[in-house]
């Protein structure tokens, strides 16, 4: 039983059938972009165990085929396993087993990344200062105590726990917050334009002025979702007596300001904001530069000049970030990728990828095994050649 | 007899070069064109001649780079162009505009007839209309726009471009421009005072003032439309040698320096002689600009002749010819079964894959690029990858059938890039991303050869199926032979694929951040990696032999024209470099043809004509 179970992991049969239904996926997956932004289309397909049936959240649904991880991950069994029980330490073997062991590298590195890399950006306008990236779809909510003068105390919610609905309390927060609420995309609209059945979204603050709308998921490579939440500030279990105003709140992504309250004495902040993630070091971007082909919109070269401080590794220098030249600072690599209209700011990317190395390492192991594999078949073809005996 | 027709093949190749290469000479007493077509500008970020300028824009405006007038007469891209700049009120009535959509026609009240060619001064009543219907278009993304809607903007964007060209070196409406920059020169001092003056809000001369502005408005006017540059940066500035200007901007610059720039004043004289019909005084002021040029900017005057050269070679244009009469010889040397006509199908082939390599080299050269840079050079440069590798298999194998598949492959990659050439420069600048010679040179090349291979190996499977079903012609050897050199050129094309494939992965890690993005183009070429590796991994477990191994080639043709082609018609993704719609029924006749060669390959081999009489059967 057990023996025709690892005969079947390490079989041929099984690495045909995996890379056929990955053809398969990976076709699909292709043309499911022309309806669904890639981000969508790479969750639902590639970095998943399954594609689920009917697409879309929620409801009862059946998996229809194996996803990109559960392929990906069958196929590093399989290459591991033909590895082990057909490994020979011959010269003639020796090309193409180096060759698979530079596909179990990538194989490992490709789950690797998928698993543990975060993208996110850093946008920049000349001589502004930035220790933090943000997260170019997920939001967060943004609760900002103000009674201290000197600083702000700030508590941020991750955008899941505002999504699954329980009650949001923290050791920071006097109050809980009940989430009313949650629109994945929406749209807002002041009350007096948003038809006649419209109803404010909230009691308090710009919410009871403003409708809000579900609308469908961005698809568009260049559109995002616009979260909104309806949110409630209540005591704390414990609590009895409201020491503020309660009642319900809007907090969206579309809204700019941040809405103010006061609760047990404290004066708060609430804003929605893309979600922060915070480094030990900071950017200054000093200039940056875009410049067009002349006579033409076509670009040429973008670049940001900027300052690199790190004060608990004593760096303090300048840096140039331009197309193809990224710049790489303790584990995170900083791309050029964008800038705002009338060049008033740069866009960086900025990518978190601890395995970035395994694809490099894994064509160099390929390409060896492979140029071994001709050279050796190209000198036996010669050998045979300039035997008479050869037929 | 046979010994002989090595040597007439080879004639009617070069009969054929000799025929198409014939170089434009002017006849005395008229206009010399050769010189001014030779002239450099800078137009779209790069020098090119204005030769070229006048074919692209000339297939742009009506998609052919020549002009055939109602009276049948047939006008070369050059001189249209120079009535367009010298004498507009004639080139206004030439059928510059091509319209092939029947809405945007009923848009003018026009019924759809023969006539699809229109003149400027027959657009000229609908011109608003035309604006605002293309401007409303402007809003919605290319891939998803209506035949109608494309087709407005198509014409809305060839309006713009020929209101462009006409303000490259004249201003409108004038007969002599020379002294018209004569007379700006006078007004500019009081006109300048009375400007100063009337600033203040003093008393000055409204006369000298009007003058002033009048010129100084319509010079500004020519250097905000013209989009081609005619006026290099004077030869002892300090600026960039990028930094040409338009005509209208050496005149706005005259106001500060007091003086005409010599090559603006030089295209001033052109025009004037030109529109005056003076043909001697024209070609001696195209001849005294050129020597300067040449002088003060050898470079540019340089690429340029080199470009003129090159557009009037047409090297793909010849190389494709001598495809067609290589394929030919081959089939004959079928026929007769004549090794001669065979080997001066190789021959004809070498001489074609010289024509292709000196144009592929000339555009390397004038772009200071890798081979491929877009869609248009890919075809090309799969072409001749091709023919190497086919003209390679022929020295191995002699049998024709290398030569046969370069023949095919090389003349349909060249028909495929003459369809692609109609959107105008086919050089254009490169985007800030691609701007690296580097992965140019590795990625892409690598890639595209990997394109190249599974199209040979794919075209093998074809002439295999065809021979084996319809013919009794496949014997056992020449079925092992054809065989064999599929399942090599299968291993290549896996090698090239896979490392290309990889390369362009470790590109976008530097360039973007992630060497993996599940981007169309990309997953594109995982298709193939994925299918040679299927087919190599089914061959070695023994799922397949001969006819598998055809089938699955012939499926190959299906996945690397999808990657090569019907990524780009999703219009999604950092590689999709322009959709087009023209092609998609192509594609798809493409697709289902080699569906349908499958469909007969997977019949039993007794329904094989070649197989009915053996009597082993592959499997």
């Amino acid at each position: 039983m057990w023996r025709r179970l690892l005969d079947f992991i390490s079989s041929l049969k099984l690495t045909i059938i995996c890379l056929s239904l990955a053809i398969i996926l990976v076709f699909v997956g292709t043309l499911a972009q022309v309806n669904f932004g890639i981000h969508e289309v790479q969750q639902r397909y590639f970095q998943s165990l399954f594609v689920w049936w009917p697409e879309g959240s929620g409801g009862f649904k059946i998996p229809v085929f194996p996803g990109g991880h559960l392929l990906g991950g069958v196929l590093l069994l399989n290459l591991l396993a033909a590895h082990i029980r057909r490994f020979q330490w011959t010269w003639r073997k020796l090309g193409i087993q180096l060759a698979h062991a530079g596909l179990i590298v990538m194989l490992a590195g490709a789950l690797f990344t998928d698993l543990f890399s975060v993208e996110s950006f850093m946008r920049l306008a000349p001589g502004e200062t930035k220790n933090y990236s943000e997260d170019s779809r997920a939001v967060e909510l943004a609760v900002i105590n103000e009674s201290d003068k000197d600083q702000d105390r700030v508590t941020a919610i991750p955008e899941e726990w505002l999504k699954n609905g329980k009650p949001i309390e923290h050791a920071s927060l006097p109050f809980r917050i009940i989430v009313r609420h949650f629109y994945q995309n929406s749209r807002l609209q002041p009350l007096e334009k948003a038809g006649p059945n419209a109803v404010p979204a909230a009691t308090q603050g710009v919410g009871a002025r403003v409708a809000v709308a579900e609308v469908p998921r961005a698809t568009a490579e260049n559109e995002r979702d616009l979260v909104s939440v309806v949110i409630e500030v209540a005591p704390s279990p414990g609590d009895k007596a409201p020491a503020g105003p309660t009642g319900t709140w809007l907090v969206s992504d579309q809204l700019g300001a941040p809405q103010s309250f006061s609760y047990g004495g404290m004066t708060w902040r609430l804003v929605m904001r893309q979600a922060r993630y915070y480094k030990p070091y900071s950017l200054t971007l000093k200039k940056f530069t875009h410049e067009s082909y002349a006579g033409t919109g076509i670009a040429k070269n973008f670049a940001s000049s900027a300052t690199l401080t790190d004060p608990e590794h004593n760096e303090n220098r300048d840096v140039l970030i331009y197309m193809n030249h990224p710049l790489r600072y303790r584990g995170e690599t900083f791309f050029q990728s964008g800038f705002e209209a009338n060049d008033t700011a740069t866009v960086l990317q900025v990518v978190y990828n601890p395995s970035f190395v395994a694809p490099y390492l894994a064509c160099v192991i390929v390409s060896v095994g492979l140029i071994f594999q001709f050279a050796y078949h190209f000198a036996g073809f010669l050998r045979r050649r300039k035997s008479p005996s050869a037929p | 007899m046979k010994r002989y027709s090595l040597w007439i093949a080879l004639a009617v190749a070069a009969l054929w070069l000799a025929s198409n290469s014939r170089m434009p000479k002017a006849s005395p007493g008229a206009f010399d064109l050769v010189p001014f077509a030779k002239l450099p500008v800078l137009s779209e970020g790069r020098n090119k001649p204005f030769d070229t300028v006048a074919r692209t824009s000339l297939l742009i405006l009506r998609g052919k780079q020549t002009l055939r007038l109602e009276d049948g007469l047939t006008l070369d891209a050059i001189h249209w162009l120079a009535d367009v700049l010298f004498n507009p009120s004639v080139a206004d009535n030439y059928p510059s505009f091509v319209i092939n959509n029947p809405e945007v026609l009923g848009l003018f009240g026009w019924e759809q007839n023969e006539r699809k060619y229109f003149s400027w001064a027959e657009l000229l009543p609908h011109l608003a209309k035309i604006d605002e219907q293309g401007r409303q278009v402007e809003t919605v993304e290319s891939a998803k726009r209506t035949p109608y809607q494309t087709g407005i903007s198509n014409l809305r964007n060839a309006l713009l471009l020929y209101q462009r060209l006409k303000s490259t070196l004249r201003p409108e409406g004038t007969k002599d421009f020379t002294g018209e920059i004569d007379a700006f020169l006078k007004t500019i001092p009081a006109g300048l005072e009375a400007t100063l003056k009337s600033k203040k809000g003093e008393k000055f001369d409204q006369a000298k003032f009007d003058a002033f502005a009048q010129l100084t408005s319509r010079f500004e006017n020519m250097e905000e439309m013209a989009s081609v540059l005619p006026v290099p940066p004077a030869p002892n500035g300090t600026g960039s040698r990028e930094e040409w200007i338009s005509v209208g901007t050496s005149l706005v610059q005259t106001i500060a320096t007091g003086t005409v720039d010599p090559v603006t004043k030089a295209y001033a004289r052109i025009g004037d002689a030109y529109l005056s019909g003076n043909t001697s005084a024209f070609n001696r002021h195209v001849r005294d600009l050129a020597n300067g040029m040449a002088n003060h900017e050898p470079r540019a005057t340089g690429r340029a002749a080199y470009e003129y050269l090159f557009n009037q070679l047409e090297p793909f244009y010849q190389a494709m010819g001598l495809y067609v009469l290589a394929f030919l010889l081959v089939c004959g040397s079928w026929l007769g079964d004549n090794r001669n006509l065979n080997r001066a199908a190789f021959y004809v082939l070498l001489i074609a894959l010289a024509v292709h390599t000196f144009g592929l080299g000339s555009r390397m050269y004038l772009q200071g690029r890798p081979p491929v840079t877009n869609l248009y050079s890919s075809a090309i440069f799969i072409g001749w990858g091709t023919v190497i590798i086919g003209l390679i298999l022929e020295r191995i194998f002699k049998d024709g059938i290398g030569s046969a598949c370069a023949a095919s492959i090389g003349f349909t990659t060249l028909i495929i890039a003459h369809h692609l050439g109609g959107s105008g420069d086919t050089l254009e600048m490169l985007q800030a991303v691609l701007d690296t010679n580097i992965w140019l040179a590795t990625h892409v090349v690598t890639i595209t050869i990997g394109y190249s291979a599974m199209f040979l190996a794919g075209t093998l499977a074809i002439i295999y199926v065809v021979r084996g079903v319809f013919t009794r012609s496949l014997t056992k050897d020449s079925a092992q032979s054809l065989t064999r050199m599929t399942y090599g050129v299968i291993c290549f094309a896996t090698l090239f694929s896979f490392v290309g494939t990889v390369l362009g992965g470790i590109w976008a890690d530097q360039s973007w951040g992630r060497f993996w993005g599940w981007d169309p183009k990309e997953n594109g070429a995982l298709l193939i990696v994925l299918w040679c590796a299927i087919i190599l991994h089914a061959r070695w477990g023994g799922y397949i032999r001969q006819r598998g191994l055809m089938i699955m080639a012939l499926f190959g043709n299906v996945i690397t024209s999808f990657s090569w082609f019907g990524v780009n018609m999703l219009g999604v993704g950092l590689h999709s470099y322009g959709f087009m719609n023209k092609a998609v029924p192509w594609l798809a006749a493409f697709m289902i043809s080699q569906l349908v060669l499958m469909a007969f390959a997977a019949m039993p081999p007794a329904r094989w004509r070649s197989f009915q009489t053996a009597t082993e059967s592959a499997r």
